[in-house]
């Protein structure tokens, strides 16, 4: 947006130091909009492959277990469940809950670990299924 | 009262109660997402495979396509909200704004649809034979 360069801009992100609230509010924006896009695109694409065919299918599923596709799918499952996370935070901050500086920062940091850990159990049964 | 101005008209009467609406329907829609997300994860894990018939001819039962019907509205309508917040902070241009808020309408109605006919095809016609 025009800005006159006259004026000062009021202290903005980049001033800051960071830390986990910061970085969960912001993650689950990212998080969020990649879900909106790629995660649910991917979902469509599997549900419309399913229901043409099954060489639809057969296309679908080579391109989801290519290195890319697995790049893809573990990312947009830590995206699905940093959100899952970092969304239960939300349903605790807006009854008014979790303000404390030590229990919110506790939590902010626990939606990432507890994340990246149930990223890592689905993919460890599917790969365990696998052998 | 009157038939005069709008602010004419609604001064006095207090809020309508709508103005929480955006932020309640973005809650209810994470709940439904948030309950139906993981019965879909945990029953893709449960499946005895990923491969076209076992995922269509569980799709093909009732009660597994209206669940998952239900998600994908779920899900696009609250992407949609989510969206809109995003693109209401960042797009700034009044016109890129609005055509923004267009393209975020159309996809999220047209995803929708999409993923309610793919479940409705698959519950109505299962396996289709190559």
């Amino acid at each position: 947006m025009a800005r006159s360069t006259s004026r000062p801009l009021s202290p903005h992100l980049t001033i800051w130091k960071w830390g986990p609230a910061m970085a969960v509010s912001i993650m689950h924006r990212v998080t969020g909009n990649g879900l909106a896009t790629a995660g649910a695109l991917g979902l469509i694409w599997w549900l419309m492959a399913a229901a043409t065919g099954p060489e639809a299918y057969a296309t679908f599923v080579a391109c989801a277990t290519s290195p890319f596709g697995y790049l893809v799918m573990i990312g947009l499952s830590w995206f699905f469940f940093q959100h899952l996370f970092s969304g239960l935070r939300h349903f605790v901050l807006d009854m008014g809950a979790g303000y404390e500086l030590k229990n919110n920062r506790m939590w902010s940091i626990a939606t990432f670990i507890l994340s990246l850990l149930t990223t890592g159990f689905v993919w460890l049964t599917i790969f365990g299924k696998a052998l | 009262m009157g038939t005069g101005t709008g602010i004419g008209r609604v001064r006095g009467l207090g809020s309508a109660k709508h103005g929480a609406h955006h932020w309640l329907a973005q809650r209810y829609t994470a709940v439904g997402n948030l309950a139906l997300t993981l019965w879909l994860l945990f029953s893709l894990l449960s499946l005895p495979g990923l491969d076209y018939e076992s995922v269509v001819s569980w799709i093909h039962n009732p009660l597994v396509a209206v669940p998952l019907m239900l998600m994908v509205v779920s899900i696009f309508m609250h992407l949609r909200l989510g969206m809109q917040v995003m693109l209401e902070d960042y797009v700034h241009d009044k016109g890129l704004a609005f055509f923004s808020m267009l393209l975020l309408n159309f996809y999220a109605f047209g995803g929708a649809a999409a993923g309610v006919f793919a479940i409705a095809k698959i519950a109505f016609i299962g396996i289709v034979k190559a």
